[in-house]
């Protein structure tokens, strides 16, 4: 029905048919007025979508500068790239570990919080604005804060420990212990994840527990064979977001480093901080800034692009695809 | 029975509580920080003593937050009118006309969603650098004068909720399909229309990558973002200040929530649109 209205723009079709010159101005106005509501987004799709997606492919075959013309070396970018840089094996496994570890633990315990707080009998509202606070505090000052609460020699985390005999770790000064400081600050900011579940867990309908309760389900099994089937849709949407978000993590690896590094090096000499400490915090995205708009290789850094595009594509259709197997569908197809 | 189910409401309340307050800890840690003198906050002290409020009376004269918050709000506010007046049309012509080549349009919207910024930057900061625009902040505003695919896929999805009789009552009245857009659609669609603005306020307000990249080199174009990640290096060890600015930093975002959720509730119950 909204097809056959739809399908002439509101102008309703006329019981005697109209003849063709008319129809056809009435189909020539049509056609302006879409494309007059579309150009935005015509423009915007050519020059900042399209347009860069080509010249980026173009670019990785050439050694390109930004002050002589782009010159043409073929695959040797990508061979650098994936053969010779040493750096982009670390930058690949920093990456990979942090959307291994960050992205389930996130899922985990966004979800453990929405079903406490699905059944929490009061004061909801007032917890659910405390867990989703922080999801709102902007990247850099969200980091800025970790960075002084983790803080090694005199940071509260570390003195807490202290009170109860614990030596905290070196947290963002250590190779070993930056990585795992991220994945807190990540777990802080799951609000919105939170939120979704939360909503989801509270859309499961009642009489569903009921019925298994009356089965003899327990609450592990209610959970395992009730909520998890139902809620499965978005814990999707969730991983798919999170391993997205994962490759492109930038803003808490950036700042964290410089100010961690900064730290270090009290005399506030302008060393190249991204990676602080040891290349621990140096994933892929840096790595990409570094190259790009540091040292200015055009050429490499879009040869970096175009591999992150290639994975992020193959990474979101594999997750999707072999979510068939484990994603409930509400209609049998 | 009831014992029991007692014991697990004081259970699960008590580890909602324990939760609230880790969440909450990194607040109050910033906030005592933000009150210390210098030295005390370079110490392992958690309590301020003496309170020093001074401290954000101070921030403003030893970092130009003020300029940051200008260039901020010049950002965040041209860029979010963009994102409204140049996707609202865009999300309609998806939504409620038809016309060949729309799934496809609406497909490529939703790749763009997907794609990481990174795989563009490069030829796009080569372009600007040659517009001789590297500096300025007009290389983060412009482009969301041509329509943002998130926004366009959130208004798109609202504008197909609104129930054609409203539409068509307009089309009997004789309103063109351009004003029906501006008006009866607009006005229908003000919930959505209020998210898209306050989600692009929070993402430009938020934004560190892209500004880092134009105005980073530039520090008169400094927004908030790279004022405060430079902040440390500005005032070597003074971490009480720095405390200071990330809060003041954080602090209009939490206003703004507390404040647009009330906007939203009655967005949602004035249009009936969704009642």
């Amino acid at each position: 029905m909204t097809d056959q209205v739809l399908g002439t723009a509101g102008v309703r079709a006329p019981a005697v048919p109209l003849r063709t010159a008319a129809r056809r101005r009435a189909d020539w106005r049509r056609r302006r007025l879409v494309l007059l509501l579309m150009s935005p987004w015509i423009v915007g799709f050519t020059v900042f979508f399209a347009y860069p997606l080509v010249m980026s492919a173009y670019l990785s075959f050439n050694h390109y500068d930004l002050l002589s013309p782009p010159r043409w070396v073929g695959w040797a970018n990508y061979h650098y790239l994936l053969r010779v840089d040493p750096q982009t094996w670390i930058a690949v496994r920093n990456t990979l570990w942090m959307i291994v570890v960050a992205v389930p633990l996130q899922v985990l315990f966004a979800f453990w919080i929405a079903a406490l707080l699905a059944r929490a009998k009061s004061g909801g509202g007032f917890f659910r604005t405390v867990f989703y606070l922080p999801a709102l505090a902007p990247p850099v000052a969200a980091t800025l804060g970790f960075v002084y609460i983790l803080n090694p020699a005199t940071g509260p985390l570390n003195t807490m420990l202290g009170w109860i005999g614990i030596e905290g770790p070196l947290w963002f000064q250590s190779p070993h212990w930056s990585k795992p400081a991220l994945v807190g600050l990540g777990l802080w900011g799951v609000g919105n994840t939170m939120v979704i579940f939360l909503a989801a867990v509270l859309d499961v309908p009642q009489h569903l527990y009921e019925s298994a309760e009356l089965d003899g389900a327990g609450p592990f099994q209610r959970l395992r064979w009730v909520t998890l089937p139902i809620v499965s849709p978005v814990i999707l949407f969730a991983v798919v977001l999170g391993v997205i978000q994962g490759l492109q993590y930038f803003t808490q690896a950036y700042v964290a480093a410089s100010i961690a590094s900064g730290q270090a090096s009290q005399a506030g000499d302008t060393l190249n901080a991204l990676g602080y400490p040891e290349d621990s915090t140096l994933f892929y995205p840096v790595l990409l800034y570094q190259h790009g708009f540091n040292d200015f290789q055009m050429g490499y850094a879009s040869s970096m692009a175009m591999l992150l595009l290639i994975v992020s594509f193959a990474v979101t259709l594999v997750i999707v695809l072999n979510s068939r197997r484990w994603v409930h569908q509400a209609v049998p197809n | 029975m009831r014992r029991r189910r007692l014991l697990l409401a004081v259970a699960q309340h008590s580890l909602l509580i324990v939760a609230a307050i880790a969440f909450l800890a990194p607040f109050v840690f910033i906030l005592l920080t933000s009150l210390m003198t210098t030295n005390q906050a370079l110490s392992a002290d958690l309590w301020p003593h003496p309170f020093r409020f001074r401290n954000f009376i101070d921030v403003f004269t030893t970092a130009p937050l003020w300029r940051w918050t200008l260039n901020t709000m010049l950002y965040s506010c041209l860029a979010t009118i963009g994102v409204l007046v140049s996707s609202v049309p865009v999300a309609y012509a998806l939504a409620r006309i038809r016309w060949r080549g729309r799934n496809l349009a609406f497909m490529i919207v939703l790749i763009a969603l997907m794609l990481p910024p990174q795989v563009s930057v490069v030829p796009l900061y080569v372009m600007w650098a040659k517009l001789h625009l590297v500096g300025t902040l007009w290389p983060l505003i412009i482009p969301n004068w041509f329509g943002d695919a998130f926004s366009i896929f959130l208004l798109r999805q609202f504008f197909l909720t609104i129930p054609e009789d409203y539409l068509d009552a307009a089309r009997v009245d004789g309103c063109g399909e351009l004003r029906i857009l501006f008006t009866v659609v607009t006005r229908l669609a003000k919930p959505a229309i209020a998210a898209v603005a306050l989600f692009s306020f929070l993402y430009t307000f938020n934004d560190f990558f892209l500004p880092l990249l134009y105005v980073g080199e530039n520090s008169d174009n400094w927004v908030l973002s790279i004022g405060l990640a430079q902040f440390r290096s500005l005032h070597q060890v003074q971490w009480n200040l720095t405390m200071a600015a990330t809060l003041l930093v954080m602090a209009p975002v939490i206003i703004l929530f507390f404040l647009a959720q009330r906007a939203f509730v009655e967005g949602v119950t004035l249009t009936g649109v969704k009642g």
